[in-house]
């Protein structure tokens, strides 16, 4: 059993090139500017009369979710259309996996079906990498989400967000607001922001909800929302489960609603101009208050729309880099 | 020690020349209502200043091929790619393709792709500025400003948009004329 | 039968020894070192010249996975790679399938283990019934059936009255209780050490305290009870440092680390790699330097090798979801002699953590070269460099991050009972266990 001595080196061909996508650990900043970039050509097409091009055309995307999420995997879908590939949705939880069968078993299986791409979503942290590691090297593998570990093209959906809104990353002050300690989706966040270069990367949450160490990725801890959101550029809002009240890590929705919710009154200590963002699907009155979700402020409809662009600049960039390796290879 | 150099060029008249056989083109064939399209850049470029000289009012529009290459899996996007910008309905309407410089047929090829997925055209004329050696495709153009020669790494590159130029490179050692 | 080892540099700590002597061996024990005594002639000779001699090396915690699954490994498997890595004596871990909880079982154990011939098998004994916290086992019965100590292992003691009884119980027979501290609630679901990297990969951390409370409990227990107690597999600086403390207000108390403690820190999870999810996770650089330290100044007694062997598939999973362990008896000699050329440990107190030891531990006649010991020796070369992979390796279990990678440092021959159990020098002599012998 082999593995890749670094995250880098299981996602980029030897020139640099995508053909993984599973972490934003490892990939340089000029390749994150570069899925925004082509982002942003796909970003266009969607309010054009024509929504699809045959870049992928002839590709199969299998869909391996091995987690429940009609949205994500919806955007995917929809993603993978709009580029011409053929579609394949695997809800492996209900199939094979509940009668015993292993991750190994189950990839083995899908060898035979010469997919292009997966697209993955695992409960265990590593399922991803672990995929990409063991599957056949001609098919490019995209994390939809691993556990607590990583969700990259969301991150990326965020930042590209964020670039749209605000249009650059320098001097930019950021606040990550919620449960960061169970959010694969705030790990990526942070590797991307901080990679992208923002001034700032704030965390918000009461002691409980923060991974221990979290700082080493570079951000500053805050459990109060005041000091925390001061006059910060954007606010990310985090979805808070209703399992977190057992085990003690938080006594109500109530009290978390007083202290982290993001109300008017409390946005008010981010700068005037900030943005209110949230990676879906919003908990009304529990993190966030009604009025500013649907309010001037928030952008987390457009959220999704960006979400469809980068998935497609994520994919067709993984398809190129592991046909570019295996043109070099050969 | 220098290389033979090939004579470019001058592409005033070149476009003057082109327009006259455009009109003539168009009337005779009797295309109503003809709408003008410039794959980006410089076959935009080459468009309007085509609809200039004629001095006709007729819809121009961009298209920018990148989505449709063939090539997209060897050479990876480009990603600063233009957004095509078609300001008006294809549908059985007569459409008039430009493009600067017409090699390889490719372009062309993934143009024609991109056009009928909005929709069916009536007819297409191509119409080139030049056309060099180095066909891939059995694509020619309808009206075509001058056929160009080239040595063995040299390309021609067209800048502008005022005032079009056109320049030579020399693929191994990047310089221009 | 008379046996010469000649040449070779003999390090003995229990004697304080580092010397070039030779060793008389005779009925399958240490006749003497040094110049043979007047009446002796060898019938053969090894010749060790260039090899360092020890004791034969004892590990204190070992699967030997039989009975169980035997696609995992089994006696003979994993004993022949425990001589291949110098080791005479290995204790057997309780959580067999079934575990080791009645003398039946530690009997099928032993008989095995004695058939197949190659190193002394010591039973530990299952504390509970069926490992489940609850009953106590024979304690007694399973003395006389042979275990050299008794454990828990990681499994949780119904509560701290019962866990209370069980050290005392023990107590009436003098017995050694071995303990893997871990308190489960705290450790619930984890699977890496609660840091930065597990933080950062999104992996569900167990916590320092998981391992110090539990050892702060014990702790307070065997100063009430009177027990005979050994910390096994300490992997934080802080136990260590509790461990210590108490030994030093002489409490009867010891500990051992897994040699995997000693090289890999949590920074080796960063890929993901299962090769390293063991239990206890590996900890921080500041606990791993604090675990050589200990070892280095005789605060910890023993390095075992925790090996642990399992089939590929069992690691073929993300993370979390591949079982915890580590293939280590055929490493640990090259990982130890690591430390050693960083100058972090020198060979007395590395072969002590070996020999003399464990031997203290459990109280057992062995790990030394003292006239009348058992003939128990390892020669070995820390020069020689080789490649552990399919030709080389003994155990049922790859799992271990050394697969295919260039080893320094090996183990050259290995005599149990005075038997020349494993050779690979040249020459090798004609005994009966030819079949251990590889060219």
């Amino acid at each position: 059993m082999t593995y890749p001595a670094n995250p880098r080196d299981v996602q980029l061909t030897a020139d640099g090139q995508l053909k993984h996508f599973l972490s934003i650990s490892g990939l340089p900043k000029a390749l994150l500017t570069e899925i925004l970039d082509t982002a942003e050509s796909f970003a266009n097409m969607g309010e054009q009369s024509v929504k699809k091009v045959p870049l992928l055309r002839g590709k199969t995307l299998v869909n391996l979710f091995f987690e429940n999420s009609t949205r994500t995997r919806a955007t995917f879908e929809l993603a993978a259309k709009r580029l011409s590939a053929d579609v394949l949705n695997l809800d492996i939880k209900t199939s094979s996996t509940a009668k015993g069968e292993t991750l190994m078993d189950t990839l083995q299986n899908m060898e035979a079906m010469h997919a292009d791409l997966f697209v993955v979503r695992h409960a265990d942290s590593g399922a991803a990498h672990f995929i990409a590691s063991q599957v056949t090297p001609r098919v490019a593998i995209i994390n939809a989400g691993d556990g607590r570990h990583a969700h990259p093209t969301q991150a990326m959906l965020d930042m590209f967000t964020i670039r749209r809104h605000k249009g650059a990353f320098e001097g930019l002050k950021v606040a990550i607001v919620g449960d960061i300690l169970h959010s694969r989706v705030a790990r990526s966040q942070i590797r991307a922001l901080n990679t992208l270069g923002v001034e700032e990367v704030r965390l918000v949450a009461p002691n409980t909800l923060l991974p221990v160490g979290i700082e080493e990725l570079g951000v500053k801890i805050y459990t109060s929302m005041q000091e925390g959101i001061k006059d910060v550029d954007v606010v990310i809002m985090l979805r808070l489960q209703k399992e977190r009240m057992t085990g003690a890590l938080l006594p109500s929705e109530s009290e978390y609603y007083r202290l982290y919710g993001l109300t008017t009154e409390k946005l008010a200590y981010a700068h005037p101009e900030a943005i209110v963002m949230h990676p879906g699907p919003i908990n009304r009155g529990v993190e966030i208050e009604s009025a500013v979700a649907d309010g001037s402020r928030s952008v987390i409809l457009q959220q999704v729309g960006y979400g469809i662009a980068i998935r497609m600049a994520v994919m067709s960039m993984a398809v190129s880099g592991q046909t570019q390796e295996r043109a070099q290879i050969s | 020690m220098t290389k033979a150099q090939v004579e470019l060029p001058q592409l005033s008249p070149l476009v003057d020349r082109l327009a006259a056989s455009l009109l003539a083109r168009v009337k005779e064939q009797e295309l109503q209502n003809p709408l003008l399209v410039g794959i980006h850049t410089g076959g935009y470029w080459v468009a309007e200043a085509l609809r200039k000289k004629m001095q006709v009012n007729w819809p121009l529009g961009g298209l920018d091929i990148s989505f449709y290459r063939d090539d997209f899996t060897k050479k990876g996007l480009n990603p600063r790619v233009k957004p095509s910008n078609l300001p008006f309905a294809t549908e059985d309407q007569h459409l008039i393709l430009v493009d600067d410089v017409l090699m390889s047929g490719r372009t062309i090829r993934a143009a024609m792709n991109e056009l009928f997925d909005y929709g069916r055209p009536a007819s297409i004329t191509l119409v080139t500025l030049l056309s060099l050696p180095g066909r891939e495709l059995p694509i020619q153009p309808d009206l075509l400003g001058q056929e160009l020669h080239l040595v063995s790494g040299q390309r021609v590159k067209l800048s502008g948009p005022d005032p079009l130029e056109l320049n030579l490179i020399n693929v191994q050692q990047g310089d221009s004329q | 039968m008379r046996l010469t080892i000649s040449g070779g540099r003999v390090i003995d700590p229990a004697q304080n020894l580092d010397q070039k002597l030779d060793v008389h061996l005779q009925d399958g024990c240490i006749l003497k070192l040094g110049t043979a005594p007047a009446d002796f002639t060898a019938d053969q000779t090894l010749d060790a010249s260039g090899l360092l001699v020890s004791p034969g090396f004892i590990d204190l915690s070992c699967h030997l996975r039989e009975p169980g699954p035997s696609y995992k490994g089994n006696i003979a498997s994993e004993t022949q790679a425990a001589l291949a890595g110098g080791f005479t004596s290995v204790c057997a871990r309780p959580d067999t399938q079934p575990p080791l909880d009645s003398p039946a079982v530690v009997r099928v154990v032993r008989e095995k283990a004695e058939a197949v011939g190659q190193v002394r098998v010591l039973p530990v004994g299952a504390l509970t019934q069926g490992l489940e916290g609850q009953l106590l086992t024979n304690l007694s019965g399973l003395q006389a059936a042979g275990c050299v100590a008794f454990s828990n292992l990681r499994a949780a003691i119904q509560d701290n009255l019962v866990l209370r009884r069980c050290m005392e119980y023990a107590a009436t027979f003098d017995l050694l209780l071995v303990f893997y501290p871990e308190e489960s609630s705290l450790a619930a679901g984890g699977c890496a050490h609660e840091g930065a990297m597990a933080s950062q990969l999104g992996l569900q951390g167990i916590p320092e305290t998981a391992e110090t409370l539990a050892v702060a409990q014990n702790l307070l227990l065997i100063e009430q009870t009177g027990i005979r107690a050994h910390f096994s597999h300490l992997s934080s600086a802080r136990a260590l440092q509790l461990v210590s403390e108490a030994r030093q207000r002489g409490l009867p108390v010891s500990a051992d680390v897994a040699v995997s403690h000693l090289l890999y820190t949590d920074r080796q999870l960063e890929d993901f790699d299962s090769n390293f999810h063991l239990e206890p996770p590996l900890r921080s650089e500041t606990d791993r330097q604090a675990l050589i330290q200990g070892l280095a100044r005789g605060e910890l007694q023993a390095v075992s090798s925790g090996h642990l062997p399992h089939e590929q598939a069992a690691k073929m999973a993300p993370f979390a979801a591949s079982e915890p362990g580590i293939s280590s008896l055929e490493t640990l000699l090259p990982q130890l002699l690591s430390l050693v050329e960083e100058n972090l440990l020198d060979y007395s107190a590395m072969l002590a953590s070996l020999t003399s030891g464990p031997a203290a531990v459990l109280g057992e006649k062995l790990g030394s070269l003292k006239p009348g010991m058992p003939a128990d020796l390892t020669l070995f070369d820390p020069e020689k460099t080789w490649l552990l992979n399919e030709q080389s390796s003994y155990s049922a279990g790859h799992n271990t991050p050394c697969w295919n990678r260039e080893l320094k440092g090996r183990v050259m021959a290995t005599l149990v009972g005075g038997e020349l159990r494993y050779s690979i020098l040249g020459d090798p002599l004609t005994t009966q266990a030819e079949k251990a012998v590889k060219a």
